[in-house]
């Protein structure tokens, strides 16, 4: 809770924060929009799930926050040179990590919000005509937005500030794999082979399968959901025995002073 | 004859093949103002973290309040609370948000009175509003010495606490936190580059030197052993390896 809080008390007063939140999001949708306005123009030569792109670029959106609200949320406590003081605290790991999943989610859901809002606004996309199925996939991007952030967190720990950049980045080496804006099957057959172990690739294929078929594609809903139990127990073992070996080594208090 | 709150027993800290802390040991009591002395590199801010469970010890055993850091960290650490130079606050939080958190995080049982409490001991009440970035150097120390007794810790470490205060605000500082000591029976680890801040404020000094004690005892048997006239003398005989 007190890390939660001392989060949003950050945002509460920096405009530069909150436009961070809504900036790139909103330019994304503004780009993506206009492109999949004008692809509209040539409906008769393209496939009709063209407008699924911004639908695409939200859920994509909701993975990157996800990921983002935990990494970006603890270069907070580096940059502010706060970490000793945490973890000086009762604050166990595990707590630190349940905050921050918690930020992330209530930035996330707020990001959101808005983009959704805006694509009805601008573009008359309606992200909601999809149903409630689009609650499982959305949980589970979330989920794999996690287990990234908390991939990174433990590389920043573990590498210091040089890996800091891995808070932007790494998500998006998932994105060419992830099969956001085209199937699967435009990959070729190494990455077709990888992007069976992303969830995203189910959770977007699932999504195309609901919005061509109408059907509910369980067996991609299941698949999604196994790999990232899977991911989110790797990744927290993983920052677990980072914690270890950063407190062995020293480099705890060289980051966090 | 008091029971020792702090225990620690042949204490060893390698960093590759670096030997930052070799076998110390020594004990702490409660209400006592133990001085962690030696130049830079001797270990002393290594020892503080290792009690702080912030750094794992190669070898040695810490026990606090009888009980072992290793396993029962979170427990112990409701009960004591560090104060360094070199660790800050979120600089843009407020003062009170600050403490409100670490007040949180501690666990403190009615949090608003202990925040009232803290910014008047430290006076810097007038600043609450404040935000961290916008303080002084000096106010940046009081709300570090302030937030190290938002949880009324039995032991607090103090790493260089009044390195970036001017004499006064250093007086004032040093004197207040003899009075909560006396009052509360706060037990003090003490570092600092200031000698007669050591000679001034410590019960008992541990003298460190390439990770290993050379001396110990109440400030005036630490500098007869050295045959020095004071502390500082005694210093820059070790500093520069007269004495040893």
């Amino acid at each position: 809770m007190a890390l939660f809080l001392r989060h949003m008390y950050l945002y509460r007063r920096s405009i530069p924060r909150i436009m961070e939140v809504f900036y790139w999001p909103f330019l994304d949708l503004l780009v993506w929009g206009f492109i999949t306005v004008y692809l509209s123009q040539f409906r008769q030569t393209l496939p009709g799930f063209i407008t699924y792109f911004l639908g695409a670029l939200i859920l994509w959106d909701i993975l990157f926050r996800a990921h983002q609200g935990i990494s970006v949320s603890f270069l907070e406590d580096i940059w502010s040179r706060n970490l000793l003081n945490l973890f000086a605290s009762p604050l166990k790991p595990s707590e630190y990590i349940l905050a921050l999943m918690f930020v992330s989610l209530v930035k996330l859901l707020i990001t959101s919000t808005v983009m959704a809002f805006l694509a009805w606004l601008f573009y008359s996309f309606n992200i909601f005509i999809i149903g409630v199925s689009l609650i499982p996939f959305v949980l589970n991007l979330i989920l794999m937005g996690w287990s990234i952030g908390i991939l990174t967190t433990g590389l920043v720990l573990r590498f210091g500030q040089e890996a800091e950049v891995l808070a932007w980045a790494l998500g998006f080496l998932f994105m060419p794999v992830s099969a956001v804006f085209y199937p699967v099957s435009v990959l070729p057959p190494l990455l077709q082979s990888i992007s069976r172990f992303v969830p995203s690739s189910h959770v977007f294929e699932g999504m195309r399968a609901i919005i061509n078929s109408g059907r509910f594609p369980l067996t991609e809903l299941l698949l999604a959901l196994g790999i990232n139990f899977l991911y989110i127990l790797i990744s927290t073992t993983f920052f677990h025995l980072n914690f270890r070996v950063v407190k062995k080594k020293g480099l705890l208090v060289r980051i966090g002073e | 004859m008091f029971e020792p709150i702090v225990e620690v027993k042949g204490l060893t800290k390698f960093f590759k093949s670096l030997r930052a802390v070799n076998c110390v040991s020594f004990e702490m009591y409660p209400g006592e103002i133990l001085g962690l002395l030696g130049p830079n590199g001797a270990g002393k801010t290594t020892i503080i973290h290792m009690l702080l469970g912030l750094t794992t010890p190669t070898q040695g055993t810490i026990k606090i309040f009888g009980k072992d850091l290793r396993h029962r960290r979170e427990e112990i650490a409701e009960k004591i609370n560090f104060s360094s130079t070199y660790v800050s606050m979120p600089n843009s939080l407020t003062v009170k948000e600050c403490l409100s958190i670490f007040a949180t995080l501690y666990r403190v049982k009615k949090k608003e009175d202990r925040i009232r409490e803290v910014l008047r001991c430290f006076e810097i009440e007038s600043i609450k509003n404040k935000l961290v970035r916008h303080l002084s150097s000096g106010q940046q120390t009081r709300l570090n010495l302030a937030k190290s007794l938002i949880n009324n810790p039995k032991i607090l470490f103090l790493d260089e606490p009044t390195a970036s205060l001017d004499p006064d605000i250093a007086d004032k500082t040093r004197n207040l936190l003899k009075s909560i000591k006396r009052e509360n029976n706060l037990s003090i680890l003490y570092t600092s580059h200031n000698m007669k801040e050591m000679e001034e404020m410590s019960d008992r000094l541990i003298f460190l030197h390439k990770g290993e004690i050379i001396a110990t005892g109440k400030p005036k048997e630490v500098i007869g052993s050295f045959r020095g006239k004071d502390l500082e003398e005694v210093f820059l005989k070790v500093a520069r390896e007269e004495a040893v």
